[in-house]
């Protein structure tokens, strides 16, 4: 869990590196709406390519990409063989009580793939280039415009960013309260489900407990450096939309649209 | 001298709970560095958390530089006080070194170009700046402690106050963290008030107040403090380092004239003694 959330983002100074993380998260979004309008080969190439190139500017080794695939193989292999075995029309290659395969289907399922691959693709891409506080810094520029109906946009960002702090010192934590239960004899590894799920009982009210004690002490922090409100704070970081960004943006709606244009 | 706090006829209770602090009184002088020693729950730390506003008075007055401690002037009081508490986790804020350092600007709206200044300076200042990037997870506890001071520094405040700011370190770092508020409270002439349970660190202190149950029992220069064994033993503080070195040397015959000597003037006697035989 740590790894996938912190381990993830290589520092690094290319050119997608560089570009503004709300320009990448928005980018990241519009890729993944693409997609799904994408329904042949020539659509899918057009953005296989598209992601290819996006991968090389990263300067990122395409290694960390298919680690970023491995969490999901399960979820890949299940929606591909489902489609692929229940999808009607074609011509049948294969049957077996209510399970078939046509040509049809495995068009289908390949494009399916595709798809999850793609998907896949793009959000590592983000993850590895951008920081969690720039995420965090970014959907606060992205959310922006709520400001207007009252969302309280900027105390979102700052919970964010403080959760995200939060994260390894609680990983730590779990971890101390995991050993000081393990030498008790606790075994939280093996055994019926009933079991490991009784086991992680101990596990969590501590670590609850300590969370809540974080929280307390934290406030009186805040409150001691002249923390109010968080609607009027100035800002330390701020990212400037860049040349970078508007020629990306350019690309990826060309691209948008040779999609449309080749798509069935 | 001036008095930059004044703690007046106080009274104070938690919910539920006796009263802690029944008309109290105390003064800080501008310019000291004030030890507050007592054991756990003597009423040291809340006496902090009500100089800042942090706990409501229900009586008495305090007035830190000549504003009293209230819903209206809280902000300004803030400003005057910083404030480093005891556990570093628990008051890093910001995602890395320097947004934490930021955060109290952040939050006085402090344009961002001067942001950026300050944030360098004060991080100069604690030796913390080539840690910048840094997030608290990869930070020991003495390092979390600096950046705790930097963010106070950012905010050049009169009065800091030490909130058993040591007890997480081991004795280096509690020297370090110690030298470190010497030297930027000299520097800014600033006063110090330091909550603590280490006697050693209250023994470098311009002057030392004893808190007992919410009573002040004490207050005196360190040596007068802590010539005085038999109350310290009986409200359940240890004695300094020396103190027991002199008592030892007393019960083998050597006799010092004194009771409390620092480190540095009892060696100065036992190298004479020595060179005297």
């Amino acid at each position: 869990m740590s790894n996938f959330l912190f381990g993830r983002y290589l520092p690094g100074n290319s050119w997608v590196h560089q570009m503004s993380p709300q320009s990448k998260l928005m980018l990241s979004f519009y890729f993944v709406i693409v997609i799904f309008f994408a329904n042949n080969l020539a659509s899918y190439a057009a953005l296989a390519v598209l992601i290819a190139i996006v991968i090389l500017l990263s300067g990122v080794s395409i290694l960390f990409f298919l680690k970023g695939i491995r969490p999901l193989v399960w979820l890949i292999i299940f929606t591909v063989a489902l489609q692929i075995l229940f999808s009607a029309g074609g011509t049948v290659l294969w049957k077996w009580g209510p399970f078939s395969v046509t040509n049809l289907s495995l068009i289908n399922g390949g494009f399916i793939f595709i798809r999850f691959l793609l998907i896949i693709m793009i959000s590592t891409v983000l993850t590895l280039t951008t920081t969690p506080l720039a995420i965090a810094d970014g959907v606060q520029t992205v959310l922006k415009p709520l400001k207007k109906v009252k969302f309280p946009v900027d105390t979102l960002a700052l919970m964010l960013s403080i959760a995200l702090r939060f994260v390894p010192t609680l990983m730590d934590e779990m971890e101390t309260i995991l050993n000081a239960q393990r030498s008790r004899g606790v075994d939280f590894g093996s055994g019926s489900l009933k079991h490991r799920v009784q086991a992680a009982v101990p596990l969590l009210v501590p670590l609850f407990t300590g969370a809540i004690n974080h929280a307390e002490n934290l406030s009186t922090a805040m409150e001691a450096r002249g923390f109010s409100d968080s609607e009027h704070r100035s800002k330390y970081r701020i990212y400037r939309w860049q040349l970078k960004d508007t020629v990306s943006w350019l690309v990826f709606l060309l691209v948008g649209g040779l999609v449309l244009y080749l798509r069935k | 001298m001036k008095d930059i706090i004044q703690v007046k006829n106080i009274s104070f209770n938690y919910a539920d709970q006796p009263l802690l602090f029944d008309n109290l009184s105390l003064n800080v002088h501008e310019g000291e560095w004030l030890a507050l020693i007592g054991q756990n729950g003597s009423g040291k730390s809340t006496l902090a958390r009500l100089i800042d506003g942090l706990n409501v008075l229900k009586q008495g007055q305090i007035i830190v530089d000549g504003l009293f401690v209230n819903d209206e002037n809280i902000l300004d009081v803030r400003n005057k006080i910083g404030m480093v508490f005891q556990n570093p986790e628990d008051q890093f804020v910001g995602a890395t070194v320097e947004d934490d350092v930021a955060f109290g600007l952040e939050n006085r709206q402090v344009d961002r170009k001067q942001m950026h200044h300050i944030v360098e300076s004060s991080l100069k200042n604690v030796n913390m700046w080539d840690f910048r990037d840094r997030i608290p997870a990869n930070l020991s506890g003495g390092q979390k402690q600096r950046v705790a001071i930097a963010g106070i520094v950012a905010l050049s405040p009169q009065i800091i106050i030490l909130d058993e700011a040591t007890s997480m370190l081991d004795p280096r770092g509690r020297q370090d963290i110690l030298n470190l508020v010497r030297e930027i409270k000299a520097k800014n002439h600033l006063t110090v008030i330091s909550i603590t349970h280490d006697i050693d660190e209250a023994a470098g202190a311009d002057r030392v107040v004893v808190i007992n149950h919410g009573k002040k029992i004490d207050e005196d220069v360190p040596d007068k403090i802590f010539s005085n064994t038999e109350q310290l033993a009986q409200i359940g503080l240890d004695a300094p380092y020396t103190s027991q070195l002199i008592a030892a040397l007393k019960r083998k015959g050597v006799n010092l004239n004194q009771q409390y000597l620092d480190s540095e003037r009892l060696i100065a006697w036992i190298k004479q003694l020595v060179s005297n035989k």
